[in-house]
């Protein structure tokens, strides 16, 4: 085939297996032509990152070999890559945040004078790159202060400054807004244009047909094919992505909200820079409506669901669960006035991944006494059986329940921290990112679980950074920026995404009136 | 844990203990004038005799002892080293009762054990709770408290127990009615291995099946997922080093009751850094000591037997300890068979 002639990069027959067991990439053939935009799509999970990784230098395959201009290279590390003129912009940033733009950029080849870092050379260089790929950073200012996208410029131009000719892109637009992810694809078919070869990697299937020439689909580890974007619909990607027809779509009734469940009150809460990561907001969610917070990320919802679970502590304000004040309450006596919290991050909060899957379903109510027998001993016998029921009804994939949470894939270790924390009675749930990096099946479970909690009369507070999920799924919405609450939706269907944008990017405000309808009795 | 992945830590373990064994063969080999003699006491000295073989059995019982108290204090990841001090204060809290109190037989022994076994829990509390407190590293705080626990040890022996016509710095010597009785005639063995064969027993129902176990587990496992879950994480904590701290100090107790006339160790009897082997030895788990705490006193008394008729001293046990360690806790020993096993096992 021709298209194999020109290929600059090969990978093929690529296995990699995780510690843990799971095959990340069984037997994937992977190939790119000079000068396009290649997406690489699939699930969470499918293996994409591992075989970039793998391209990378930062995953050594079991099997398979690289080829790149028709040469076979191994890759030890990122520097072999960065030498090969590989260069990869991660999901999460690997910027100094303290240090400058300029600086930065030049880390690991600084221009020196004598002994120091020649800091006018290194702004030159910057402004220099910035113009050239139309990629406009300011130069002097610090990491830290600057917004998303920008930083992820920044993360562009180190990979070119390196002298990166193929760059992968680890699901950019994730933390970006749609007015962002906008101006970084006029920015990646520009690069394109000067001769870059781009890998893209998503599985936003829309962002995939605006931006990519050709598009390889991975299921399950394992490569679909490769296939030019301008030949398939949407839906042929999406059915090769997950193996059958998927509605994302949740299918919900109106909500039909009762009593405020959690109220907030002028809450601020002061991190460790000493800044107001949550600045004077009020807020309430009612039995029986799930309240969606959109925000870029670090805007303070981190903060807020800290203080709301009692893992943290905030400065000023007042915040009550089913009419009690938390302010003196344990983490123990919040969750035991019904509060359950699906974590952020699941293998830091949500689990203890050494343990079984038993121990891990039981970590809250392991006191019960529907769980203890009347000595002091803990009944085993109603352990397995409640965790038996709990692995069936949430149909999570194991061999048995005494089975290592570490070697579930990531959509299972899911279900096994929503499953624990649903099981409860819930009266207010709140669920930080609950769907994140996990598989369509798993996704779709959750969001439905959620929906029926809802109708049996749970509050639900939706944390979620996927503009998607959080605008489907939540029956009313409130925007968080620089934390504030820049907008009220009591309607959440009614508000397009470019709107929702603005506000989140804190172009756009509500009137104070607007947003103060968001506090209920 | 998987069964095939157990089996492969069963398997890292003894091909660990037999590459330490065989180092142990060519150390004895480039150092004895008589190797095999000294090959054949070290490695089956200890069974040519019953008396030989009750050395191993009282040798086991501190170990045991010690094994367990880290097992529960390293289970909630605090790596409190403060066993070794918390076994010598224990028994000199029982050598204090042993002497100064009368009461009747069983009453006496039992009594200074616990009085023991509370000093001791005190002693590793204290670690524990300065990390809860202001979060001071249980690691380096423990392991300075073990200095004090000797000198003030020695103190106290020296200005309150001391027997001036003993001749060597000893105390007096303990009531007949506070010692514990032997088991096997011709050894020393003592009522000591009832009592470690019931806390084995104990820590093992403790850990794996109650509450508190569980927190503790958890805790070990992941802290920050314990008070997710609204586990009272500080409370736990201290627990575990106050049993630990007291199943060292009932050790302890035993220990001089159960071998000793009178009180007369002049260092740090060091059961309490063997027992950290011990623990490694056995992953924590209870119910894997005494195998370990087995296999470090048969290995000791093999050197002992083999340095009283031979050239080789006894010190060199320490090699073997430390090749033992430093294999175990090195985890890229054999990792390569081990990924190798996983694929395997994920491919088919």
């Amino acid at each position: 085939m021709s298209e194999e002639a020109d290929a600059i990069l090969k990978m093929e027959n690529i296995t990699k297996v995780y510690p843990n067991g799971i095959i990340a990439n069984k037997g994937v053939n992977f190939s790119v032509t000079a000068g396009e935009i290649h997406g690489l799509v699939g699930e969470n999970g499918a293996g994409k990152t591992t075989l970039m990784q793998i391209l990378f230098g930062l995953n050594h395959p079991e099997k398979g070999k690289i080829l790149l201009e028709g040469r076979e290279i191994t890759i030890g590390n990122p520097n072999a890559a960065i030498a090969y003129g590989i260069g990869m912009v991660h999901q999460h940033f690997m910027l100094v945040p303290s240090l400058s733009v300029a600086e930065n950029l030049v880390m690991g080849v600084e221009p020196r004078k004598g002994l120091k870092l020649d800091t006018a050379e290194a702004i030159r260089i910057t402004e220099e790159l910035s113009e050239k790929y139309n990629l406009n950073v300011d130069a002097r200012s610090a990491v830290r202060d600057l917004p998303v996208g920008t930083k992820q410029k920044v993360e562009i131009l180190k990979a070119l400054h390196r002298g990166a000719r193929i760059l992968i892109l680890d699901e950019p637009t994730a933390v970006l807004t749609p007015q962002e992810t906008d101006e970084l694809f006029d920015e990646l078919k520009l690069l394109k244009d000067q001769g870059n070869t781009i890998i893209f990697i998503s599985h936003k299937l829309n962002e995939i047909k605006a931006l990519c020439d050709r598009v390889t689909i991975m299921r399950s580890g394992k490569s679909q094919g490769v296939f030019d974007v301008a030949d398939v619909s949407e839906q042929d990607i999406s059915r090769l992505m997950v193996g059958r027809d998927v509605i994302l779509q949740v299918e919900k009734e109106p909500a039909v909200p009762k009593e405020a469940v959690l109220q907030v009150k002028d809450l601020t809460i002061v991190n460790r820079f000493r800044k107001h990561a949550v600045d004077d907001i009020s807020f309430s969610v009612r039995k029986g409506e799930i309240l969606g917070i959109a925000g870029v990320e670090g805007n303070g919802q981190r903060e807020l669901v800290e203080a709301l679970t009692g893992l943290g502590k905030y400065a000023a304000g007042d915040i009550s669960i089913t009419g009690k004040d938390i302010k003196k309450l344990s983490i123990r006596g919040i969750r035991d006035l019904g509060t359950s919290h699906i974590p952020e991050d699941r293998m830091t909060y949500g689990c203890a991944a050494d343990l079984s899957i038993e121990m891990n379903l039981i970590s809250y109510k392991h006191d019960h006494p529907d769980l203890n027998r009347k000595s002091f001993l803990m009944d085993m016998n109603a352990i397995r059986d409640v965790s038996r029921e709990l692995v069936e009804e949430y149909r999570i994939l194991c061999s048995t329940p005494q089975q290592e949470v570490r070697r579930l894939s990531g959509g299972n270790i899911q279900k096994v921290v929503v499953a624990r924390e649903f099981s409860s009675d819930p009266k207010l749930i709140i669920a930080d990112q609950p769907t994140r990096g996990i598989d369509v099946g798993a996704t779709e479970f959750i969001r439905k679980r959620l929906v029926e909690l809802r109708d049996e009369g749970s509050a639900v507070l939706l944390i979620s950074a996927d503009l998607n999920e959080v605008m489907e799924l939540s029956d009313s919405l409130i925007v968080m920026y620089g934390g504030k609450i820049t907008a009220y939706i009591e309607d959440a269907s009614s508000i397009s995404e470019e709107k929702l944008g603005l506000y989140m990017l804190g172009l756009e405000s509500q009137s104070e009136d607007e947003i103060g309808r968001v506090c209920h009795d | 844990m998987t069964k095939s992945q157990r089996m492969f830590e069963v398997y890292r373990t003894g091909l660990v203990i037999l590459i330490a064994l065989l180092l142990a063969l060519v150390i004895i080999l480039l150092v004895s004038d008589v190797p095999g003699e000294a090959m054949k006491l070290f490695l089956i000295g200890p069974l040519d005799s019953l008396r030989h073989f009750g050395n191993v059995l009282e040798m086991m019982i501190p170990l045991l002892f010690t094994g367990l108290a880290i097992s529960v204090m390293f289970s909630a990841s605090q790596f409190n080293l403060g066993a070794e001090g918390a076994f010598f204060f224990g028994a000199i809290g029982a050598a204090f009762i042993a002497v100064n109190w009368h009461l009747p037989p069983v009453i006496h022994p039992t009594i200074a054990i616990l009085w023991g076994g509370l000093i001791g829990s005190i002693f590793c509390g204290i670690p524990g709770f300065l990390k809860i407190k202001w979060g001071s590293s249980e690691l380096v705080s423990s392991l300075m408290f073990n200095y004090i626990a000797y000198f003030f040890g020695l103190y106290l022996i020296n200005y309150f127990l001391r027997d001036v016509n003993a001749g060597a710095m000893v105390s007096y010597p303990f009531a007949q009615s506070a010692k514990l009785i032997r088991l096997i005639p011709k050894t020393k063995v003592h009522f000591g291995i009832i009592i470690a064969a019931l806390m084995v027993v104990f820590t093992a129902v403790f850990l794996y099946r109650t509450r508190w176990g569980y927190r503790i587990l958890v805790i070990g496992k992941n802290i920050r997922f314990a008070r997710y879950s609204g586990i009272n994480t500080d409370r736990a904590i201290i627990l575990s080093q106050v049993l630990g701290g007291f199943i060292a100090g009932v050790g302890g107790s035993i220990e001089v009751l159960g071998m000793y006339r009178r009180f007369t160790w002049q260092l740090l009897p060091g059961y309490g850094w063997t027992g950290i082997i011990v623990a490694i030895l056995a992953r924590n788990n209870p119910i894997y000591v005494p195998v370990a705490a087995f296999f470090l006193a048969y290995m000791r008394i093999g050197a002992d037997i083999m340095s009283r008729s031979t050239d080789m001293p006894n010190e060199f046990v320490a090699i073997i300890q430390g090749i033992i360690i430093i294999l175990i806790a090195a985890s890229s020993f054999l990792a390569k068979q081990r990924h190798k096993m996983v694929v395997k096992e994920a491919m088919s």
